[in-house]
C-alpha cells in the first residue's frame, strides 16, 4: 500500500467525476471516476466494449458527456472543442493508426505543433520573419521527435507506405510533438511484433524518465500493463471494477472473472 | 540542430529553375506575336486558371466537394458591375471589394453548412450556386438586371493615363493577377495553413486530434477560395462589359471541378494544366465543329481513366534534412 | 382550395417524374458511391428515342396498336435502348475508373454526361423537337371544381406504378435484399456471396429504363424537349434523391414527390420566379438540421 500512498501524494494531472456517456439507449461509461497523477504510467484496461476508448473520446473532447466533469490541471475542459483541449495540453493517439495517409513523415509530425504556432495567411503569405521563424522552430520540433521514434530516416516517406509498426510510432511522435503534458494512447501495442512491443515499452519508460509527461494508455497486451504501468484501473460494462497497482490487480478475483480469464486467450 | 535551405525560403522567382523562367518568358511575349483572337483565348485561360485556383483552395487543400463556386464568381462579376454602372466606382477599386464581397458572402452561408461531410455539402453548395443564379434572375430590388444581366462596364482604369482597354492590356492583367495568386498559394501550401488544410483533407477527426481547429480552417479555406473567385469575377466583368446570369451556371461550376480534378488535387501546375485543357481543348477542336464536345468528354472520361490522380499531382517529400540522416539509429519496425 | 388540390396534382405529376429519375441517382449511388451525372442525359436520350418511335414509326405502331398501344411501344423500345445504353456507359467510363477512387470518378461522370448530351444535339440538331399533339391523347376530366387531364392520370398511375414495382422488387425480394446489403457494405456483401456485378446489372438497367420512360412521360406532359433538358431535370431529380436520403430508395421517391409538390405550391403561393430558389432553400434547411435527408439513417463515424 506504500506505493499507493507514495502515488496520491503526487498532483492530479487528470480527473474524471461520475462522467457519463450515452449512445440512445446504451449507457457506454457509467459515472466513471478516474484520476492521473502526475508523472505516472495509468493503464485503463477492461474486456472489449467495456467503454475504454469512449472514456478516451469524451476526455479528448470528441464526445462530449452527458453528465459529469473532465478536469485538467484543476480546470474543467468538459464540452471543450478538441483542438482546445490538445491545445491546453492533452494528445492523443488512436485505436486504429490515423495518420494523414499522402503526407509525408515529418509533416504528419509537424501537426502536432500547429496548436504551438500562430501564423496567419497574411504573415505566411508575406513571410514576414516571425513566420520564418516559427516555422523553422516547428520542423526543428517535429526533427526532434522523429528522431525519438527513430524514424529520422524516414522523414520524406508518405505515411502510407511505412510499416505498420513505424506507423504506430509515427502516432505517437505527432502526439508528443504538441508539446502535451498528458499523452492518451489507444492501445498502442496492438499489432506490434514482440520486438516492437518491446521497444514501445522502453521508449514509454525512457520518455516518462525524460520528460515532464504523464501517460495514460489502454492496453489489452497484458505484458504491457503488468511491465510498465505505475496504476491500473480496470473498466467493465461503463463502470470501475477496481484499481491499483499492478500486482494487486493481476491477482484481484473480480478482474480475473470480468476480463483476465476469457478474454485474454482470445487476444491474440 | 542545422536546418538546410527550406523551400519555403525560396525566392519569389527561382532563377535556377529555367523552365519557370522559360514559361514566364514565353507568357509575356505570347501576346506580341499573335492575333486579338488569341489573345482572348489565352485571357480565358487565365480566367479559368484563377477559378481554378480558387476552388482548388477548398476542393483540393481541404477536400471539401464545392459545387457551386460559380456562385462565389458571380458574387464578385455582380458586385463590380452594379456598384460601377450604378454609383460609377472604378473597376480597379472593385478588384479587392469584389473579393470581400464574395468573401463574405462564403462566410454567411457557409457558417451554417460547413459541419456537412462529403456528398452532402456538395449539394448544398450545387443549392447555393443555383439559389444565386436565379436570385440574379429574378432582378431582386431591380438591382441585377434580371435574365439580361447588367451592361456598360467600365475599363479598369488609374486616372486617364492608365486604362485597360485592349485585349493586350487585359491578356496582363489577368496573367499577372494569376502570377500573383500562384505566388501567395504556394506559399500557403507550405505553411501551417496550407498543411492544417492537408490534414483536414487526409482524415478529418486526426487533424482535429492534432489540435487544428476543423472548423475554423474550412471556413478559411471558403472565404480565401470565393475571394479569389471574386477576383476573376471582377476582372471578367470589366472585360465583357457586361454580366448576364447564364454565365454563372451549375456547368460553370462543374469545368471548375474537372479543372481541379484534372490537373491533381492541390497541385498549383495541375490546375494551370486543366484550365488550359477546359479552356483551349474546344477551341483547338474547333474544326470538329459539333463533333469537338463529344470529343471533349471522351477526353474527360479517358484522362481518368489513365491518369486518375490528375496530369501533374503534388509531390510532396521534397524536403530535405542532412543533418536528421547523418543520425544514426536503429529505425523502428 | 381547388388552387390547392390542381397544383398537388401538378405537383405530384412533376414530383413524380423527379422520383422516377431520382431513383436511377439514389440506386447507382447507394451501391457506387457514385453521382452519376450522366443519368439527366439518359432521360433525355430516352425521349428522344421515345419521339422518333413516335413520329417515324407512326404508321407501323399506332395503326397497329392504337393510340395508347403506339405510346407502350414507344415506351418499351426508349426503356430496353436505354438499358443497353446504361451497361455500355457503366462499362466504359465507370468501371475502369473505380478503383482510382470517388472524385476521378465524378470527372469520368461529368465527361460521359458531355459526351451523351453532345451525341443527342449532333443526331436530332439543337433545336427544340416538338411531340405530335396528334398522337397524344387529349381527353380532360372534371371533377368538381378540377381540371385533370386524362394524360395527367396515365403518368401518375404509371409512375406509381413503376415507383411500386421496384418497391417490391427492392423490398420485399432476395434479390431486392441483395441490393439493400450491397448499398450498405459492399465489402461485406460480397463476402456473403452477393454477385455484386449482378447488382450493378441491375442498377445500371433499371435505372436508365425509368429514365428513358420519364422522357417520354415528360415529352408528352410539355410536348417540347431540348437535348439540355437532361441537367436540369437532373439537377432537380438528384436534389430530390438527397432530400430524401440518398442511396435510399423509398426516400428518392419520397424525395422526389415532396418536392415536386414544393414547387408547385411555392410557385402558387409565392412566386413562379422564385419557386426554384424555394426549393433549394428547403433542400438546404433539410440538409442542416438532417443532414442525412428525410429518410437517411444517421451513420456515426467510429472513432
Amino acid at each position: 500500500m506504500a506505493k499507493a500512498q507514495a502515488r496520491s501524494d503526487k498532483p492530479l494531472v487528470l480527473e474524471t467525476t461520475c462522467l457519463t456517456k450515452l449512445f440512445g439507449g446504451l449507457t457506454a461509461v457509467n459515472e466513471f471516476d478516474l484520476s492521473v497523477h502526475k508523472g505516472e504510467i495509468l493503464s485503463l484496461i477492461g474486456p472489449n466494449g467495456a467503454g475504454k476508448t469512449t472514456v478516451f473520446n469524451v476526455v479528448t473532447g470528441i464526445y462530449t458527456p452527458e453528465k459529469g466533469a473532465v478536469i485538467f490541471r484543476g480546470i474543467p475542459i468538459t464540452g471543450k472543442k478538441p483542438h482546445q483541449i490538445v491545445t491546453s495540453g492533452i494528445a492523443r493517439t488512436f485505436q486504429n493508426i490515423r495518420l494523414f495517409p499522402d503526407m509525408t513523415c515529418l509533416e504528419n509530425i509537424m501537426a502536432g505543433q500547429h496548436c504551438r504556432s500562430r501564423a496567419g495567411v497574411i504573415t505566411s503569405i508575406f513571410r514576414f520573419a516571425a513566420q520564418r521563424k516559427e516555422e523553422k522552430r516547428i520542423q526543428e520540433q517535429a526533427e526532434f521527435r522523429l528522431r525519438q521514434v527513430n524514424l529520422s530516416r524516414a522523414h520524406g516517406e508518405l505515411a502510407k507506405n511505412i510499416p505498420y509498426g513505424s506507423q504506430r510510432m509515427l502516432e505517437i511522435a505527432r502526439a508528443l510533438a504538441s508539446e502535451p503534458t498528458l499523452v492518451v494512447l489507444d492501445e498502442p501495442s496492438s499489432g506490434l511484433n514482440t520486438r516492437e512491443t518491446r521497444d514501445l515499452m522502453t521508449f514509454l519508460q525512457t520518455l516518462i524518465a525524460q520528460e515532464d509527461i504523464t501517460i495514460l494508455l489502454i492496453e489489452h497486451d497484458m505484458n504491457v500493463v503488468m511491465g510498465i504501468s505505475d496504476w491500473v484501473v480496470v473498466m467493465d460494462e461503463g463502470r470501475k471494477i477496481a484499481e491499483g497497482i499492478p500486482e494487486d490487480i493481476y491477482q484481484n478475483q473480480r478482474v480475473i472473472e470480468a476480463y483476465l480469464g476469457k478474454d485474454d486467450d482470445e487476444e491474440y | 540542430m542545422e536546418l538546410r535551405q527550406q523551400n519555403n525560403q525560396r525566392r519569389l522567382l527561382d532563377f535556377g529553375h529555367p523552365q519557370i523562367v522559360l514559361i514566364v518568358s514565353a507568357f509575356i511575349l505570347y501576346p506580341f506575336f499573335v492575333s486579338d483572337y488569341l489573345i482572348d483565348i489565352a485571357f480565358f485561360f487565365g480566367i479559368y486558371a484563377l477559378l481554378g485556383l480558387s476552388l482548388n483552395i477548398v476542393l483540393g487543400e481541404v477536400g471539401l466537394f464545392d459545387l457551386g463556386h460559380a456562385g462565389f464568381y458571380a458574387i464578385g462579376a455582380y458586385t463590380t458591375a452594379i456598384l460601377n454602372t450604378r454609383y460609377g466606382v472604378p473597376i480597379l477599386v472593385l478588384l479587392p471589394v469584389s473579393a470581400i464581397a464574395a468573401g463574405l458572402f462564403a462566410y454567411l452561408v457557409c457558417s451554417p453548412i460547413i459541419h456537412l461531410q462529403g456528398d452532402y455539402l456538395l449539394i448544398v453548395t450545387l443549392g447555393m450556386g443555383e439559389i444565386v443564379r436565379l436570385a440574379l434572375i429574378n432582378n431582386p430590388f431591380d438591382l441585377t438586371g434580371g435574365p439580361n444581366g447588367v451592361f456598360g462596364i467600365d475599363f479598369p482604369s488609374l486616372g486617364t493615363w492608365f486604362v485597360i482597354d485592349s485585349s493586350i492590356k487585359y491578356y496582363f492583367l489577368i496573367w499577372i493577377v494569376v502570377a500573383l495568386s500562384i505566388v501567395g498559394l504556394t506559399r500557403l501550401q507550405q505553411s501551417r495553413i496550407g498543411r492544417a488544410w492537408n490534414y483536414i483533407r487526409e482524415d478529418e477527426i486526426a487533424a482535429k486530434a492534432s489540435g487544428v481547429d476543423v472548423r475554423s480552417f474550412k471556413l478559411l479555406a471558403f472565404i480565401l477560395g470565393a475571394g479569389l473567385a471574386g477576383v476573376a469575377g471582377n476582372i471578367y466583368a470589366s472585360k465583357l462589359m457586361c454580366v448576364s446570369p447564364e454565365s454563372f451556371t451549375f456547368w460553370e461550376s462543374c469545368l471548375m471541378f474537372c479543372i481541379v480534378l484534372i490537373g491533381g488535387m492541390g497541385s498549383i501546375p495541375g490546375v494551370i494544366i486543366g484550365a488550359a485543357f477546359i479552356s483551349l481543348f474546344p477551341e483547338i477542336f474547333r474544326p470538329f465543329a459539333m463533333y469537338r464536345m463529344l470529343v471533349f468528354g471522351s477526353a474527360m472520361i479517358l484522362m481518368m481513366m489513365f491518369r486518375p490522380g490528375g496530369v501533374w499531382p503534388r509531390k510532396r517529400g521534397a524536403v530535405s534534412f542532412t543533418s536528421l540522416l547523418s543520425t544514426n539509429g536503429r529505425e523502428h519496425g | 382550395m381547388h388552387i390547392f388540390l390542381e397544383q398537388l396534382i401538378n405537383g405530384l405529376t412533376i414530383g413524380s417524374f423527379y422520383a422516377l429519375i431520382a431513383l436511377g441517382y439514389s440506386m447507382v449511388y447507394g451501391i457506387l458511391k457514385l453521382i452519376n451525372f450522366a443519368h439527366g442525359d439518359f432521360f433525355t436520350l430516352g425521349s428522344y428515342l421515345g419521339y422518333t418511335v413516335l413520329v417515324f414509326g407512326v404508321a407501323a405502331s399506332t395503326t397497329h396498336f392504337g393510340l395508347w398501344g403506339g405510346l407502350m411501344v414507344a415506351m418499351t423500345i426508349a426503356a430496353v435502348s436505354l438499358a443497353i445504353v446504361g451497361i455500355v456507359v457503366e462499362r466504359l467510363a465507370y468501371r475502369p475508373v473505380y478503383p482510382a477512387g470517388r472524385l476521378p470518378a465524378v470527372v469520368s461522370a461529368l465527361g460521359a454526361s458531355i459526351f451523351l448530351q453532345n451525341a443527342i444535339m449532333v443526331i436530332w440538331g439543337p433545336r427544340y423537337q416538338a411531340y405530335p399533339s396528334s398522337l397524344i391523347p387529349n381527353v380532360h376530366l372534371q371533377i368538381g371544381d378540377i381540371h385533370l387531364s386524362v394524360l395527367q392520370l396515365l403518368i401518375l398511375v404509371l409512375s406509381f406504378f413503376l415507383m411500386g414495382m421496384l418497391f417490391f422488387i427492392v423490398q420485399k425480394t432476395t434479390f431486392g435484399a441483395a441490393i439493400r446489403a450491397t448499398a450498405l457494405d459492399r465489402k461485406t456483401a460480397s463476402l456473403m456471396g452477393i454477385n455484386i456485378n449482378k447488382v450493378i446489372f441491375f442498377v445500371f438497367t433499371l435505372g436508365p429504363a425509368l429514365g428513358a420512360m420519364t422522357g417520354i412521360m415528360v415529352g408528352m406532359y410539355y410536348r417540347q424537349i431540348s437535348f439540355t433538358m437532361g441537367w436540369n431535370y437532373g439537377l432537380k431529380a438528384f436534389t430530390a434523391s438527397v432530400l430524401g436520403g440518398i442511396g435510399n430508395i423509398p426516400g428518392a421517391m419520397v424525395g422526389g414527390l415532396l418536392l415536386g409538390v414544393l414547387e408547385m405550391l411555392g410557385a402558387a403561393y409565392i412566386s413562379t420566379a422564385w419557386k426554384d430558389v424555394f426549393v433549394f432553400l428547403i433542400l438546404i434547411l433539410v440538409l442542416i438540421f438532417r443532414p442525412t435527408g428525410i429518410l437517411g439513417e444517421k451513420v456515426a463515424e467510429k472513432v
